[in-house]
């Protein structure tokens, strides 16, 4: 087990009721933690249309987590 | 070469003339402008929201590339977030180069690597009362792809 902060945007943070929440988890990877976090509060768009960041990067869902990382969930994006 | 996320409306003038340079022959910009309908449905406003830091790194990559692909002299846009009204400007894409070509390509370059890659988020206002954020599923929801 690790622990994470995970911050939500737009409409993730809606659908959460809150743009941030400390994690106790066992997911490996960004990933693995989307998932887990999109069964439990319902999102519906896929992984591969969503980004992530950890700790203010741009990451891939194959990133692995370490205990202390800000994992930040983006939705599909609609800029312009 | 500078991308920004501003709250405040888009001043086009004072923009313009960041691009200038003597070399210049050709200015080419795009304005993205807040319509009335989207899909059907009447649209009174709208609401932008960005990851204020990471939409900045990843506009200026985002020009970074467009000087480096195209025959460019400068390249310089600005993406609004908050809450617009119709007609609005959200985004403006400004390139300089020393011919119309490169101009146009290079700020068609800009806009369409904007829209897919920046973290923002625009959620529509509908006259009938309801709201939805464009491109998200929600289960209520189905549109974009």
């Amino acid at each position: 087990m690790i622990g994470v902060t995970a911050r939500y945007f737009a409409v993730f943070r809606e659908q959460v009721g809150q743009d941030a929440e400390t994690l106790s988890t066992d997911a490996a990877t960004a990933g693995e933690l989307f998932a887990e976090i999109a069964t439990r509060h319902g999102f519906d768009d896929s992984m591969t249309r969503c980004k992530v960041a950890i700790n203010d990067e741009l990451a891939g869902w194959e990133e692995e987590l370490t205990d202390g990382d800000v994992i930040l969930f983006f939705p599909p994006v609609a800029g312009g | 070469m500078t991308f920004e996320i501003i709250e405040k409306p888009i001043d086009v003038t004072e923009l313009i003339q960041t691009l200038r340079h003597d070399s210049a022959g050709a200015y080419a910009s795009f304005e993205g402008w807040v319509r009335n309908v989207n899909e059907g449905q009447d649209v009174i406003s709208l609401e932008y929201e960005a990851h204020g830091p990471l939409a900045v790194r990843e506009g200026e990559v985002i020009l970074a590339e467009a000087l480096e692909r195209f025959e460019l002299l400068a390249a310089m846009s600005c993406h609004r977030v908050g809450h617009l009204e119709i007609g609005d400007c959200a985004v403006w894409v400004g390139v300089s180069a020393p011919h119309r070509g490169a101009a146009f390509e290079g700020c068609r370059y800009i806009i369409d690597q904007l829209k897919q890659r920046l973290p923002i988020w625009k959620k529509e206002h509908y006259r009938d009362g309801h709201s939805d954020w464009i491109n998200c599923v929600t289960g209520k929801t189905s549109d974009g792809v």
